[in-house]
């Protein structure tokens, strides 16, 4: 008998259908990879297995956890398992966590819960796992909150809390999604080593095959509340019998077509001169009276971007990027240094001379639904730079221009009436990237553009920004902590760490021969599809032929 | 936390400041002479003269400002010009009635208000919750008054529990002056609790649909657990903010019950002294209320910082 056996489960929330008849097994010890796209029903698999579902699903077939049937089970019950035999690991480890208990607080309530031990005792435990997901008590005591840890550090409390009581099944749904490449290596590690160890099983979801590929031993592909295809990782993902598995292995790898490049076209002429800047924050007071030490985001980091050309700016999160990419778009003033933009200082120009400016330079975010006001129709939102023109167009000449950015992006005119909601992902993030080029900007400085979005989407935006870059001729900064990303769509990459920038040149050149220690953890932590499963396939054969 | 003390003292101090300076200048530049109200229509301009000078009245602006405000440090509020007593005396006489009135009004609004909004919020959507809500709703659209003649009729006239009206003193102990509140207590406590269970609602259930109200129920916590642990501490900043508010109304926004129950209260003491001139009383007791509003912010902002240790750091 399997572990976790889940057979023709279906599941609606109202009238609508989520999932259908989906079957899935883990067994002891296994790790099983869940990949889709989002709405796939990974998640609504993963918490119908908690029951810890919206409470308008409705649910039909079968769940059966260690002999338990789960959809049958009082909530009683289901109390009992949870976190005591199954522990769950989510996505967003900022909010995971009761911002008003403490870390140990939240680690020994389950503990006491379920073993009655007395406070002692439970604190006791919840300081050893404490210690084995690699937060030592003489940094992370049990008093600490939460808001004084990293992101990594709350997502390790969160697996302390999942794993305190020897669970015979963990769920991570997407457990390192929000996380940059290197902690995701550190916690996929954590995973697989406490998996090992303790002869869990895991199901871990993830929209990444290239994170599945190096975790799991066998996989199971979802789309649209439907398992598409399952069977052992590495054959599954080399021969990808299924159509939607081939799609997904192609979308992840795919690299856009830039024979267009406007940079080798465009004369040698520097767009963005960034030099020596230096941005510093003021530091916390550590007492009433002391002078606080500033905390410098960005030290002495010069550069510079020719027209067209398409540059990549590396890190992993809290080195500094945005706090330059916002002294890039004028937001904020480097506390040192210049920044010019086709020859004018814009960071040392006041609000009224740095207007005409303004328009040269625009921004696509991560979150294409955060930087939109969802009360605004679309044609009000691409609009909106427009008043950064020197001349202001008439309504018809406005209407013209946005139908034009519209169909730069490959979406419809008529569309301009429509609001935000009305739009999916990557449609929302064209229209980011419409509202960024109207203007005629020579700079579009991307913050993660991509990184929000599905792989077969994030494939097209790819596309868009490389076709835009020949049609338009603009040059991008693009910040990531995608090396994937840096390497499909840049000729230069900048790998920035504490502030400063550790090392640049050619982005083939950097990713693979990395020199610097920063660059080096970068490369050897980003998750990539083939090597996974040439390590898998090496697996295999080494264990194939010690049989033989 | 001695430092975010500090800072909020400061602004507790600069806020009785820039009051002082507006309620001065206010009644200042109000029409009417104190000496001529004091004296009568029919005072002759020799005895309106001396009685200026006696009050003080000659002095330049900024004489009269400081003498005022440090009177008032040292707790002289002046005299009253229609009662002849000291302010302070006045202020001292009818605050045992209306700080014992707001305090059990808001005691009881608070622990009818929270457990409804905590019911509520946990059946969302269901009949508890509609129910709850629509009584609420009610109890927000009638006024205090109202309550305020049906418990007189229900419990004073009918049931004969307690007097329909005026305030026994603390002389006959603490029962007899509890009772004597007790009405105008619970009409002043039902609207507030309505608003005061709605926004508790509101609150627990933007709680309820955060992340680490799931991570609690995955970790096999039941709900009920789950709601009073977990949620409801995280809820307690808008409901602290509300309850800052109405514990303020109460002080001194209670004229009306006051008078339906024949309570010497603040309330009935500065409606008579605005109606009379008595511009001293009133200023007294604008400036103890600013006082009051002041220190319970200060309370209000220490107990964010209890609730939540991210506040603590500033």
């Amino acid at each position: 008998m399997s572990l976790l056996e889940i057979e023709k489960l279906c599941l609606n929330i109202g009238n609508v259908p989520i999932l259908k008849d989906v079957d899935l097994t883990i067994e002891q010890g296994e790790v099983l990879g869940l990949v889709g796209e989002s709405g796939s029903g990974k998640s609504m698999t993963s918490l119908a297995v908690m029951q810890l579902l919206p409470f308008s699903a409705q649910t039909r077939g079968r769940v059966t956890f260690d002999g338990v049937d789960i959809l049958a089970a009082p909530e009683a019950a289901m109390n009992k398992l949870r976190g005591n035999e199954i522990g769950m690991v989510f996505q967003e480890p900022m909010t995971a966590l009761n911002p008003v208990k403490t870390i140990g607080e939240q680690v020994a309530e389950g503990i006491r819960w379920h073993t009655s031990a007395n406070r002692a005792d439970a604190e006791d435990t919840a300081r050893k796992i404490l210690d084995r997901v690699g937060l030592p008590e003489s940094q992370f005591p049990l008093s600490r909150f939460p808001h004084e840890l990293s992101g990594g550090q709350r997502q390790r409390v969160v697996i302390a809390i999942a794993c305190a009581l020897k669970p015979k099944l963990l769920i991570a749904d997407e457990p390192t999604t929000a996380l940059d490449v290197v902690l995701q290596k550190q916690i996929l590690e954590l995973l697989r080593d406490l998996v090992d160890e303790r002869k869990m099983g895991l199901l871990l979801i993830s929209h990444d095959l290239a994170v599945v590929a190096d975790m799991a031993d066998r996989v199971t592909i979802m789309r649209h509340g439907e398992v598409m295809e399952s069977g052992e990782t590495a054959r599954t993902l080399t021969e990808q019998k299924h159509p939607y598995t081939r799609q997904l292995a192609v979308a992840s790898m795919h690299v856009p077509d830039r024979s267009g490049d406007a940079a080798r076209a465009a004369p040698q002429t520097p767009l963005l001169e960034v030099d020596r800047v230096v941005r510093d924050y003021p530091g916390r007071r550590p007492s009433l009276f002391a002078r606080p030490a500033p905390f410098r985001a960005v030290n002495d980091v010069s550069f510079s971007l020719r027209e067209g050309q398409s540059m990549a700016l590396v890190g992993r999160s809290g080195c500094g990027k945005s706090t330059l990419a916002r002294m890039i778009l004028a937001l904020d003033r480097p506390t040192g240094g210049e920044i010019r933009l086709d020859g004018a200082p814009v960071s040392t120009l006041g609000e009224a001379e740095l207007k005409p400016h303004r328009r040269k330079m625009q921004v696509v975010f991560q979150d294409p639904y955060g930087s939109f006001n969802p009360r605004h129709k679309v044609e009000r939102l691409i609009a909106e730079p427009l008043h950064l023109l020197e001349k202001q167009p008439s309504a018809t000449e406005k209407r013209e221009m946005v139908a034009q950015a519209l169909n730069e992006v490959g979406l419809k005119p008529a569309d301009m009436e429509k609001y935000p909601h009305e739009f999916s992902g990557g449609q929302r993030q064209r229209i980011s990237i419409a509202r960024a080029i109207i203007t005629k900007p020579k700079l579009i400085v991307a913050d993660e553009p991509v990184s929000a979005l599905d792989v077969s989407i994030r494939a097209q935006i790819l596309d868009l920004f490389a076709d835009l870059n020949g049609k338009l001729g603009v040059a991008y900064l693009f910040i990531t902590h995608d090396l994937t990303v840096a390497r499909a769509i840049t000729d230069e990459v900048m790998v920035m760490h504490d502030g400063q920038i550790v090392e640049s040149g050619k982005t083939g050149d950097v990713l693979d021969h990395p020199q610097s220690d920063a660059a080096k953890a970068l490369v050897a932590a980003a998750p990539d599809l083939e090597r996974a499963l040439q390590r898998r396939l090496a697996r295999h054969e080494a264990s194939g032929t010690q049989e033989a | 936390m001695t430092a975010f003390l500090a800072k909020r003292i400061g602004i507790g101090l600069i806020t009785l400041i820039v009051a002082s300076v507006v309620v001065f200048s206010v009644l200042e530049v109000l029409p009417g002479d104190p000496a001529l109200l004091m004296l009568g229509m029919n005072a002759t301009p020799e005895a309106l003269a001396s009685m200026r000078e006696q009050m003080g009245l000659n002095a330049p602006l900024i004489v009269r400002y400081l003498n005022w405000v440090g009177g008032m440090a040292v707790g002289d509020f002046g005299r009253s010009f229609t009662y002849s007593s000291p302010v302070i005396d006045l202020i001292a006489e009818r605050a045992v009635v209306s700080l014992p009135l707001a305090v059990i009004s808001l005691i009881l609004s608070t622990a009818i208000a929270i457990p409804v909004g905590i019911f509520a919020a946990a059946r969302r959507g269901k009949v508890g919750d509609t129910v709850s809500m629509g009584v609420a709703q009610v109890g927000v659209a009638v006024p205090n008054f109202w309550f305020a003649l049906l418990l007189i009729y229900v419990f004073a006239v009918w049931l004969r529990l307690v007097p329909a009206g005026g305030f026994s003193g603390w002389g006959g102990g603490i029962w007899s002056g509890v009772k004597s509140l007790m009405l105008p207590a619970i009409a002043l406590a039902l609207p507030q609790a309505a608003i005061l269970a709605r926004v508790t609602r509101s609150a627990m259930l933007e709680v309820l649909g955060e992340d680490y109200i799931r991570t609690a129920r995955a970790k096999g916590m039941p709900r009920r657990y789950v709601l009073w642990r977990h949620a409801l501490r995280n809820a307690m900043i808008p409901v602290l903010t509300i309850m800052g508010m109405q514990f303020a109304v109460l002080l001194a926004g209670t004229i009306i019950i006051e008078n339906v129950f024949y309570l010497p209260g603040l309330g009935r003491l500065v409606f008579q002294a605005i109606t009379q001139r008595d511009l001293i009383v009133v200023e007294g007791v604008v400036m103890l209320l600013v006082a009051s509003v002041v220190v319970i912010n200060l309370v209000v902002d220490v107990l964010y910082a209890v609730v939540d240790p991210r506040l603590r750091v500033r």
